[in-house]
């Protein structure tokens, strides 16, 4: 189970995949499939499941395209 | 699973202007710590920014604070003088290494003798990127640029200058630090230097300058992610990272 997600700006994004080389569990990707309005091929999260919310695509990312959000768990 | 906490979004010290940098260059990172730093600091209402000229000569559409754009090499002189109008201001000025190392290292110099109560983000590349890719004074011996294209030769061309070094040994300058944002441990460490700087001009301590080593994957024909580990191997040895110079070590005890 993810324990966070990350939602990317996609038309932000420059496509310099800079963050994807420091994702620890390694699911981002550049979408070849699409281009942003600016040409650019935006990034995508291949396994948004494995997420575990550290941020670090964010602090790397120069053009502060993506938000980091952690679920927080219910206590049972 | 509705209840979710945002640990990290776009900060508030920056518009939702596009940004104009190339793409995977580390200004842009630089940016957002600076950004984040005066938004904590609780300051960004009253900051003003000095933008230099070259690649980061934009940045006052990117800053969500005032900012003023200085003539080439002259933001710090700029920055003197709104700071004297201005005293409660926050001041700091973002320049390159084109822009402060080389036409402006005289404004640089005087303004930290004269111990001016005002921070200089100093973004260190080894290159002119804007105008593209020339050699700059912090180029390294051996790397190869559009005027240096065998190589930047020490006989000819001289020797890298080690800025945050030599403003260390100026007498009036208060925090001196590089720090480098190759990696999410090294951005942090950054923030906590920037931190520092624009803690020490919000108490009136004086003149302060973190030089950063930063990337320019266009001019130097990387990928994003290769400059950075270039940046890591080679400019790193030659420029240390590290605290320089603080003069607010003694006051604390």
């Amino acid at each position: 189970m993810a324990k966070g997600r990350i939602i990317i700006d996609i038309e932000r994004c420059k496509g310099c995949a800079l963050c994807n080389s420091y994702c620890p569990v390694n699911i981002l990707d550049l979408d070849i499939t699409t281009t942003n309005l600016k040409g650019y091929t935006p990034l995508i999260s291949t396994d948004p499941d494995k997420c575990i919310a550290c941020g670090f695509c964010a602090i790397m990312c120069p053009d502060s395209v993506i938000t980091v959000e952690r679920f927080i768990k219910e206590a049972k | 699973m509705n209840n979710v906490k945002t640990v990290y979004k776009k900060s508030e010290g920056l518009t939702d202007k596009y940004m104009t940098y190339c793409p995977g260059c580390t200004h842009g990172v630089i940016h957002k710590i600076v950004a984040e730093v005066l938004v904590e600091l609780d300051v960004l209402d009253r900051t003003i920014g000095i933008s230099s000229v070259g690649c980061s000569v934009l940045n006052y559409d990117f800053f969500n604070c005032d900012m003023q754009q200085a003539a080439h090499g002259r933001a710090p002189a700029v920055a003197t003088g709104i700071k004297r109008v201005r005293p409660n201001s926050i001041i700091f000025t973002y320049q390159g290494d084109g822009d402060l190392a080389s036409i402006g290292i005289a404004e640089a110099i005087h303004a930290a003798h004269r111990g001016e109560n005002i921070t200089i983000v100093f973004v260190n590349n080894a290159i002119y990127g804007m105008t593209g890719g020339q050699m700059a004074p912090t180029t390294l011996i051996g790397q190869k640029t559009t005027t240096s294209p065998n190589g930047r030769d020490a006989k000819t061309q001289g020797l890298p200058l080690r800025i945050a070094e030599m403003m260390a040994t100026i007498p009036g300058a208060t925090y001196i630090e590089r720090v480098s944002v190759h990696n999410p441990q090294h951005v942090r460490k950054a923030k906590k230097a920037l931190m520092k700087a624009f803690t020490i001009q919000k108490e009136n301590k004086g003149f302060t300058l973190i030089e950063f080593i930063s990337t320019c994957p266009v001019n130097w024909g990387m990928t994003p992610k290769d400059a950075v580990d270039w940046a890591v191997d080679n400019m790193i040895p030659y420029y240390p990272l590290g605290v320089f110079k603080d003069a607010t070590v003694g006051e604390e005890k």
